[in-house]
């Protein structure tokens, strides 16, 4: 199925949790915050979270940052 | 001389807080943070780059026993991408506290109000811990305080110009009339003698990223801020001398050769 990660479509196997799909892409685990069509995966509930076709998944993390302005999430 | 910098409840031994952002390599910037004897550090929230992983691991050289994490909304336009991109950060992280930004307008970086409050009042219910960049403007300052706001932070002039306090009136103002929760000025330092001017007007601690990160040198600068903010702050509370218009003589004028 087709899911949309961090604006960017991916093909990814059908029902997928999200523990998965962070392991898919070779993502460190630690200090990430995940978002389903703009609600938030709390991290206990990684593993439990299947992913449908077309969901919008927002994957981040933390960049230098301070009193700049930097693109649009 | 017991003189301590404590927000919401959290002592701080520098009244320096440091942004993280524009360095030129990761080492520079750890190398600043040690100079300037900061001890709280902005980081900014974004998308995981899928295809660079070098910059997936921008946290891990920050020593996180030293520096308590101040993760910002920078780049937020609305208070609905604030809230969002706070909750992603505590999610993240596992901290209340938050920079809060919402800016209105893309060239000068001032920030909305009306969203910044009403970011702010829906954040505090949250049960987070917001510390909102705003203009230096009490009435705003106290519409923040009155929403649950742990600092106020005025900026000095407009974020990363380096123009130094514009408005040395208003921070006067804000400093004698808002006593409830620490006052922070946030952006517009571009130099020591920036800094040094604002601690010595008795605000409580100073936030700045561009001044340090930007300078040729940047760990030196960084040297030179945690002087500044000292050298301020212990000058405020020293008590500076009046201003005349005529000389008074140091030395006695009593014993003088004849």
């Amino acid at each position: 199925m087709v899911i949309i990660v961090n604006g960017e479509t991916k093909e990814v196997e059908d029902s997928i949790a999200v523990a998965d799909l962070i392991i898919s892409l070779g993502l460190k685990p630690e200090r990430l915050a995940v978002e389903v069509n703009r609600a938030i995966i709390r991290r206990a509930a990684w593993s439990s979270a299947l992913l449908a076709e077309g969901d919008r998944v927002e994957i981040v993390n933390f960049v230098g940052g301070g009193e700049i302005v930097m693109p649009q999430l | 001389m017991s003189d301590t910098f404590v927000i919401a409840g959290r002592r701080f031994k520098s009244r320096l807080i440091l942004g993280t952002g524009k360095y030129a390599t990761n080492d520079l910037m750890v190398k600043a943070l040690e100079a300037s004897g900061t001890d709280m550090v902005t980081v900014a929230v974004r998308r995981v780059n899928l295809e660079d992983r070098s910059k997936e691991s921008f946290l891990d050289h920050i020593d996180t026993r030293k520096y308590h994490l101040l993760p910002n909304t920078a780049g937020c336009y609305t208070a609905e991408d604030a809230i969002r991109t706070a909750m992603l950060a505590r999610e993240a992280l596992g901290t209340e506290w938050i920079k809060l930004e919402v800016i209105g307008d893309e060239r000068t970086l001032f920030p909305d109000n009306d969203g910044l409050l009403q970011a702010t009042r829906h954040l505090v219910r949250e049960g987070f811990i917001v510390l909102p960049y705003f203009n230096d403007d009490l009435i705003v300052a106290r519409r923040l305080i009155d929403a649950g706001a742990a600092a106020v932070m005025p900026l000095a002039a407009p974020i990363g110009s380096g123009l130094g306090i514009q408005n040395f009136t208003n921070l006067r103002i804000l400093r004698e009339l808002v006593t409830e929760v620490p006052l922070i000025v946030d952006a517009g330092v571009g130099t020591a003698s920036d800094a040094t001017l604002a601690m010595e007007l008795g605000v409580d601690g100073i936030l700045m990223n561009t001044g340090v990160a930007g300078a040729r040198d940047a760990v030196a600068m960084a040297e030179a801020m945690n002087y500044a903010v000292r050298a301020g702050r212990l000058a405020y509370l020293a008590g500076r001398i009046e201003k005349k218009l005529y000389a008074t003589a140091s030395s006695p004028t009593a014993g003088m050769i004849e």
